[in-house]
């Protein structure tokens, strides 16, 4: 069901649907904010990490005496020492391991193999270049193709019973009816594509202050850490300290994207060293090391295919993925998918059967996979099912809305059961195309596209109609190493009635501060300005998996509003003994409950905020404070459509975007200001993947992008303007129906930029090309297609 | 060496070697961290500052080429109470993270110090040097514009 948003409260209250100014601002505007860079404790020592010239190499020896000789190094840090320690390998989240510092061999360029301790940052990085490491280059393994190969070396020689370097294999779906399905099919559809390597690259690369105090043994990690909990639960395994005695800190987060969720080598080294050394230790990447090293998205080879009828009805879909892991499989993936969710890529169609084929394969670059604003291989699997839809409307001779308007799940079909199992809760994807048609009034802008072309000028339009899948997840089927991804929400309201809320997440920028608040606004009818929300202290916050794979509004966000409506419950009985009236006979409206008929006999929530410290009923606990943590029934599945109008220059191959009109549904919009910034910013980053951001390599295994000169992210005059648009179909299972937002744009607006410029091109006979459309791509499909 | 500079109007001085970075400077010596560090190429702008009010990336700059000069940083924008610039970010939620903020919003002004009614494209380009990895661009030259607006509301108010 579609619906319009009202707010249900005041502004001055300010709960849900209502676009509250950021709490947060007020310090970022004033250079108030505390990243983990701007925290400095006494006697803190600087770290600085020697990395790996070669892609793929044995390591004879390592020779520090030259280094430790430098006025103001404290040590020299080598991955035998750490050996030593039995600190040499780490566990990953994807339940694979990782070199921390590197003993036998490096497998990827970058990689981490010494670090220096110094008084000083500059004299840290003076005395890594002092370090000399006898290397005996190997030959590098660049492709998962080429690590197929019969005869490529073994990467994992670490890992006993790896024989080849295959990471895992793994499908989701029905083979047998999928190829019934396509022994019947009157046209099958197909296409090849590379999901090309991208960094998040956050403005603020990664970084950490360990402080573990020689007398108590507390140990304070200051970490640019998404999932702080997780990570202080992988630092009691990996370091041996007892849990209770670790603390993390995520304070300000200059932007994660995914890429603050695994665990860094660096991030375990200073912490070593700060164990070793009894002082506290500070690194802070550079964005070298940032863009070599950490987590990265995609680079994943796909082949799909849909089968059509004779109506051009798509009844199935085949998928078969080659996966570049790099050199470890340590991006944070539930345990149970090792491809991620990219078995959604059945995308917004009805479809009777699908087959989803993935391998992992080890290479020679740095490890990762998942990060950048995406649900665990979402991004992936939205792009192919779009990009197949356009071919398939080009091949049977059918408008490509026109194409997705047949096939469409129907607004009837849910909760609709996926081809590969998905359970969809809610949509409604022909109001959500049509709007978008409208908006550019399609039949018109097809006519201005026919009449350009006359005119020797190549206008391309481009659909994507993408469904997510968010909010990991229910515990039965998700969970990061065998922690359940729940999440929690603790609310304490003070005796004044103003409140704190605890969560287990951990905002980057996404404006939690503000929108949590709001939810309690919205329960309790407490401004939302007098409730300051806390996250990423595991001491003051409850446990919970953290903000990633947009799971916080509908993991911790229902948390919170289960949490708001048990106090409420609670207030109600505190209500009851003021207004010596039984419970039942009272009302609630936002922030009073009154006696039912007479509405001027009520007490407000800041009256019973007070007498539940002050003149709690008897037999009643005193307080008025709870937690609550919230495992989700199911997934949230946000969705959109988006259309591109760009003008390609066949000549130069440049092309520009004229138009972007993005539809988003996200269900129930808390802040939707807050949801718009999102939206535009995962709408910039769809169109920098389309047209420049890239992350490649030279055969040698050289990481060809380790900095902003050579790894393009757009500038503000590069990036188009966008014209929003939004449905509200609620998450029938989320307590106030919001489904999640971060991601979408960056999922969905790729396949609608690479459409557009294939639409454009297309009287030139080119039907197919990879991200980014850098403009001698353009110019050599054109020439070839000639 | 000794390094001298005028840092939000007040006088600071702080003995550094010769190759200390001025955003260095300005981070650790006189512990004003709202100036950042994003990148090793002077490409991401997080650390730009206003040298004699003109924008510069101090990250590109060695302390003891700003001896002498007047330097303003994030800290020094508000003034009493906050800076158009400022309240305008909040209004027009021109942030998410932050990190770019402090550079946005000095670009910003001294844009808007020579034109405070910049067009759409003016403000971009003035930004260009400038990333945000969160925002799209497009509240932060909202952002800017109100601000303009609102400056030159006040000029107007003031010589009414
Ligand atoms: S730190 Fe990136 S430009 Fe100065
Ligand atoms: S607000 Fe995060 S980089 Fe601009």
């Amino acid at each position: 069901m579609t619906t319009l948003q009202e707010p249900a409260t005041s502004p001055e209250i300010g709960g849900i649907g209502h676009s509250v100014k950021r709490q947060e601002d007020d310090r970022f505007i004033q250079g108030g904010g505390t990243y983990v860079d701007d925290v400095v404790l006494p006697n803190m020592a600087h770290m600085a990490i020697l990395a790996s010239p070669f892609a793929h190499a044995e390591i004879k020896s390592i020779d520090t005496a030259a280094a430790a000789a430098v006025p103001g190094v404290i040590a020299v840090v080598t991955g035998e020492l750490l050996a030593e320690h039995n600190l040499a390998w780490m566990p990953t989240l994807s339940g694979d391991t990782q070199a921390v510092l590197a003993t036998d061999k490096v497998r990827f360029q970058g990689q981490e193999v010494a670090a220096v301790i110094a008084e000083d940052p500059y004299v840290a990085r003076d005395a890594v270049l002092l370090i000399d490491v006898d290397y005996e280059p190997l030959a590098p393994i660049t492709s998962p193709q080429q690590g197929l190969e019969p005869d490529a070396p073994i990467i994992r020689t670490d890992k006993e019973d790896q024989t080849d370097n295959v990471v895992y294999d793994w499908e989701a779906g029905d083979e047998a009816a999928t190829d019934a399905a396509f022994a019947q099919a009157v046209n099958v559809v197909e296409l090849e594509t590379f999901y090309p390597r991208s960094h998040p690259a956050p403005l603020e690369t990664c970084a950490v202050v360990a402080d573990l105090n020689p007398i108590t043994g507390k140990a304070t990690i200051y970490l640019t850490s998404q999932a702080p909990h997780a990570h202080r639960t992988l630092f009691a395994l990996v370091a041996g300290l007892p849990e209770q005695n670790i603390r993390i800190i995520s304070p300000d987060i200059g932007g994660g994207f995914g890429n603050k969720v695994p665990i860094y080598p660096g991030y375990v080294v200073a912490t070593a060293a700060s164990l070793l050394l009894g002082r506290p230790v500070k690194w802070v990447q550079t964005r070298t090391e940032n863009l070599l090293t950490t987590g990265f998205a995609r680079d994943y080879h796909m082949k799909g295919a849909l089968a059509l009828d004779a109506d051009g009805r798509i009844t199935a879909m085949r998928a078969e993925i080659l996966s570049d892991q790099g050199a470890f499989f340590a991006d944070a993936q539930p345990s149970k998918f090792k491809a991620g969710l990219v078995h959604i890529c059945t995308g917004s169609y009805d479809m009777g059967a699908a087959h989803v084929k993935a391998r992992g394969v080890y290479t020679n670059k740095a490890p990762g996979g998942v990060a950048y604003r995406c649900s665990f291989r979402v991004t992936e699997a939205s792009y192919l099912i779009e990009r197949l839809a356009d071919n398939a409307a080009h091949q049977i001779g059918m408008d490509p809305a026109a194409f997705r308007m047949l096939n469409f799940i129907k607004p009837e079909q849910f909760p609709y059961e996926s081809a590969t199992g998905f359970v969809y809760d809610s949509g409604d994807y022909h109001t959500a195309l049509q709007k978008v048609l409208d908006e550019v009034d399609y039949e018109n802008l097809r006519k201005e596209q026919e009449d350009a072309r006359a005119e020797g000028r190549y206008l391309g339009i481009g659909i994507a109609s993408f469904t997510e899948v968010v909010g990991a997840g229910p515990s039965r089927d998700y969970d990061i190493i065998g922690l359940k991804m729940f999440d929690s929400a603790e609310l304490r309201i003070h005796p004044t009635g103003k409140a704190i809320l605890k969560l287990g997440v951990k905002t980057q920028g996404q404006g939690h501060e503000t929108t949590f608040a709001q939810i309690v606004a919205e329960e309790l009818g407490i401004p939302s300005t007098d409730i300051a929300v806390q996250e990423g202290d595991t001491d003051n916050t409850p446990y919970g998996l953290g903000t990633y794979a947009s799971r916080s509004t509908p993991v911790g966000g229902a948390a919170t509003a289960i949490i708001a409506r048990k106090l409420r419950d609670k207030a109600r009985l505190i209500a009851a003994h003021l207004l010596e009236a039984n419970p039942d006979d009272l009302e609630w409206e936002p922030g009073r409950f009154f006696v039912k008929g007479s509405p001027d006999q009520g007490s407000t929530i800041q009256e019973i905020a007070f007498a539940a410290y002050t003149n709690h009923p008897e037999g009643m606990e005193a307080g008025l404070e709870g937690v609550h943590y919230y495992d989700p029934p199911n997934m949230t599945f946000p969705f959109g459509s988006y259309l591109v109008v760009v003008e390609v220059d066949p000549e130069t191959g440049t092309w520009k975007v004229d138009r972007m009109v993005a539809l988003d549904d996200c269900g129930v919009r808390i802040n939707p200001m807050i949801v718009e910034g999102q939206i535009h910013g995962g709408l910039t980053e769809g169109f920098a993947k389309s047209n420049m951001q890239w992350l490649t390599f030279d055969e040698d295994g050289n990481c060809i992008g380790s900095n902003f000169m050579d790894y393009l992210v757009p500038t503000a005059y590069e990036t188009p303007k966008f014209e929003l648009l939004e449905t509200v179909t609620p998450s029938p299972h989320h307590p106030i129906g919001a489904k999640g937002v971060g991601e979408s744009p960056t999922v969905g607006s790729p396949a609608a930029y690479v459409n557009a410029v294939i639409d454009a091109l297309r009287p030139f006979g080119v039907t197919t090309l990879d991200m980014p459309i850098l403009p001698d791509r353009v110019w050599a499909a054109v020439k070839a297609a000639d | 060496m000794e390094v001298n500079v005028t840092i939000n109007g007040a006088a600071r001085t702080a003995e550094v070697e010769a190759r200390t970075l001025l955003v260095d400077f300005i981070r650790t010596n006189l512990s004003l961290t709202g100036t950042h560090i994003g990148c090793d190429t002077t490409s991401c702008g997080v650390c730009t500052v206003l040298l004699d009010g003109t924008p510069v990336k101090s990250c590109t700059m060695f302390a003891f080429q700003a001896d002498g000069h007047e330097i303003q940083t994030v800290e020094g924008l508000k003034n009493g109470e906050l800076h158009p610039i400022q309240a305008a970010f909040k209004e027009e939620h021109g942030l998410q993270c932050g990190f770019c903020t402090p550079g946005m919003m000095l670009v910003g002004k001294a844009l808007l110090e020579e034109n405070l009614n910049p067009t759409d494209d003016e403000v971009r380009w003035a930004i260009s040097g400038n990333l945000c990895r969160c925002t799209g661009y497009m509240n932060i030259v909202k952002a800017i514009q109100t601000a303009g607006a609102e400056l030159s509301a006040a000029e107007s108010g003031a010589t009414a």
